[in-house]
C-alpha cells in the first residue's frame, strides 16, 4: 500500500477546471516531484493532498484511509502531513521559537519546555539555533524558509508537502534550502515536491509527474521524464526551461 | 520664516477681533474670567463623569467589537447565525444617529420602569454610546482581519489549528496591530461624544455648564467645559498621530 494515493481527482475553481482526473501515488520513503508550467494545477494538487482546499470529485488516501474520513479529522491529518509554502507563511508577530512550537503546544498539547527543547534541537541541525528569539522580518528569505521547514518537521510528519519552496528565495540562498531537503531524503522522508528547479528535481526525485492544463501528461523516473520525455508538450516545456538557463 | 509668518497672521487676526466694536460684549459673554472661575468646580466635577464614562465605554467597546469581529470571521455553516447577527447589528446601529440612540436608551428605557432593569440615565447613556460605537469598531477590526493575508490561514490550517485557534493565535494579533491607529482615532471621537450624556439629564460637564448658563445668562461656563475637553483630547490626538506615524514606518520597513 502506498503512503498517498490519489484517484480520479477533479477540481474546479468556479467554471475553470484546475485538476482533471488526476491519478497518482507516493510510496513509503519515496520522493515525488511535480513539474509543469504555471497554472497547470500542480500546487493545487499539493494543496488538495494537504486538505488545504476542497476538491470536487475523486479520492485521496493517506495509508489507505480517505483524508475526509473521520479517522483523519481535525488535527490528525496535519500531524501526519506537513506543508511548507512558497512564501514561508511564518507568523510575523511570533518569534522563531513560538512559530515552531505553536502547533505542538496548542494543537498537540505538548508542554512548552518539551516543545522548545525539540524545536532548538531541530534548529541546531539546520545550523540556525541562534535565530530562536528573532522575529521573521529580521531573517533572510533562506533562514525564514528553513524555520518554516523546522515548523513542519517538529510535528514528526510521515509525509512532507513542499510547494515551490525556493521560488521566493534570493538566488544565492536556494542551495542552502535545497540541501536541507536532500538531507531529509537521505533520512527517508516521504515527500511530494512542486518545484521549478529542474536540476534539483532530477537530483532528488524518485519519480516525476509532468502536469499541463489540469492533467498529468507524463510520469516516470527523472532521467527519463526530464532527459527523454515521450510527450511533445513535456519536451516543449523542458526546451523552454533549458533556453531560460535553468536546467 | 514660517514662525514669523504664523505669528504675524495670527497676531493681526487677534488684533482685528479685539479691536472690533463688539469685542467687549463677546469677551464678557464667553470669556469672563470670574464666571469661568465660578462655574469651574461644578463643570470639572461633571467632566470627571465624562472621563469615567469615556474610559469604561472605551474598554467595553474594544472588547465587545473584538468578539463580534471574531465571530463574524468564523467560516462554515455553523457560524452563519453569528455572521448574520453581526451584519444586522452593524447595519442597524451604524445607521442611527448617536444622539437618537442616546435619547432612546437614556430616556426611553428608564421610562418603561421595567422590574430588575436599572433606571439610571448614566447607565443607559453609557449603553447607548457602547452600542453605537461597537458598530463602527467591529467594522474597523474586520478591516484589520481582512488585511491579514490568506496564506496565514493556510499555514495555520496546515499546522492543524482549529478555526478558533487560528483566529486567536494567528489572525487576531496581526489584525489588532493593523488597526491600532484607527482604534485610537475612534477613542478620540468617543472622548467628545461622551458629552451627549448631557441631553438625557446626566450632570456631566456640558450639563453643569448649561445649568450655570441658565442661571447667569453668561456662556463662559461652556468655554470652561470646552477647555477641559481640549485639555483631554489634544494629547490623545497627538498620541494617535504618533502611533499612526510609527505604524506607517513599520509597514514601510517591512516592504523594504
Amino acid at each position: 500500500m502506498r503512503r498517498i494515493e490519489v484517484q480520479d481527482l477533479t477540481k474546479y475553481y468556479g467554471d475553470k477546471l484546475v485538476l482533471h482526473g488526476i491519478d497518482m501515488g507516493v510510496g513509503e520513503h519515496e520522493v515525488v516531484v511535480l513539474i509543469g508550467p504555471s497554472g497547470s494545477g500542480k500546487s493545487t494538487l499539493l494543496r488538495c493532498i494537504g486538505r488545504l482546499v476542497p476538491y470536487d470529485y475523486g479520492k485521496i488516501f493517506l495509508d489507505g484511509v480517505p483524508i475526509d474520513d473521520p479517522a483523519l479529522a481535525g488535527n490528525e491529518l496535519p500531524k501526519r502531513v506537513g506543508v511548507v509554502f512558497q512564501s514561508y507563511n511564518l507568523f510575523p508577530h511570533l518569534d522563531v521559537l513560538d512559530n515552531i512550537t505553536l502547533a505542538p503546544r496548542k494543537v498537540h498539547g505538548i508542554d512548552r519546555d518539551v516543545a522548545e527543547a525539540r524545536a532548538l534541537e531541530e534548529l541546531e541541525k539546520l545550523g540556525i539555533a541562534d535565530l530562536a528569539d528573532s522575529y521573521p522580518d529580521k531573517l533572510s528569505s533562506g533562514q525564514q524558509q528553513r524555520v518554516a521547514i523546522v515548523r513542519a518537521l517538529v510535528n514528526d510528519p510521515e509525509v512532507l508537502l513542499l510547494d515551490e519552496i525556493t521560488a521566493a528565495l534570493d538566488p544565492e540562498l536556494v542551495g542552502g534550502v535545497l540541501s536541507v531537503i536532500r538531507d531529509l531524503k537521505a533520512q527517508g522522508m516521504t515527500m511530494v515536491i512542486v518545484t521549478h528547479e529542474m536540476g534539483f528535481a532530477r537530483d532528488v526525485a524518485d519519480r516525476v509527474y509532468f502536469l499541463d492544463q489540469a492533467r498529468i501528461l507524463e510520469e516516470g523516473p527523472p532521467d527519463r521524464v526530464l532527459g527523454d520525455p515521450e510527450h511533445p508538450r513535456t519536451r516543449q516545456f523542458l526546451q523552454r526551461i533549458i533556453e531560460a538557463g535553468r536546467l | 520664516m514660517s514662525i514669523v509668518s504664523t505669528v504675524v497672521v495670527f497676531g493681526l487676526a487677534a488684533l482685528w477681533i479685539t479691536s472690533s466694536a463688539h469685542w467687549p460684549r463677546l469677551r464678557d459673554q464667553f470669556f469672563s474670567w470670574s464666571h469661568i472661575e465660578e462655574s469651574f468646580p461644578d463643570v470639572l466635577r461633571g467632566f470627571w463623569i465624562n472621563m469615567r464614562v469615556w474610559i469604561i465605554s472605551m474598554i467595553l467597546i474594544m472588547l465587545i467589537s473584538l468578539l463580534f469581529a471574531a465571530l463574524r470571521a468564523l467560516r462554515g455553516p455553523w457560524f452563519a447565525p453569528f455572521r448574520v447577527f453581526a451584519v444586522l447589528y452593524i447595519d442597524l446601529f451604524r445607521g442611527i444617529p448617536a444622539v437618537l440612540l442616546m435619547l432612546l436608551f437614556g430616556l426611553g428605557i428608564p421610562a418603561l420602569q421595567l422590574p430588575g432593569v436599572p433606571d439610571a440615565a448614566l447607565f443607559w447613556g453609557t449603553v447607548a454610546l457602547v452600542v453605537s460605537y461597537v458598530a463602527y469598531t467591529t467594522e474597523v477590526y474586520r478591516s484589520g482581519i481582512d488585511a491579514v493575508h490568506d496564506s496565514q490561514r493556510a499555514a495555520a490550517k496546515a499546522l492543524g489549528l482549529t478555526q478558533w485557534q487560528t483566529l486567536r493565535h494567528a489572525i487576531l494579533p496581526q489584525a489588532v496591530r493593523n488597526v491600532v491607529p484607527a482604534l485610537l482615532n475612534l477613542a478620540v471621537a468617543l472622548q467628545k461624544d461622551v458629552a451627549l450624556l448631557s441631553i438625557i439629564g446626566v450632570r456631566d460637564a456640558v450639563r453643569e455648564a448649561r445649568i450655570f448658563t441658565a442661571r447667569t445668562f453668561n456662556y463662559s461656563s461652556l468655554i470652561a467645559a470646552a477647555i477641559l475637553f481640549l485639555i483631554a483630547s489634544i494629547p490623545m490626538a497627538r498620541f494617535a498621530d504618533w502611533v499612526t506615524r510609527r505604524d506607517q514606518e513599520r509597514r514601510l520597513q517591512r516592504t523594504m
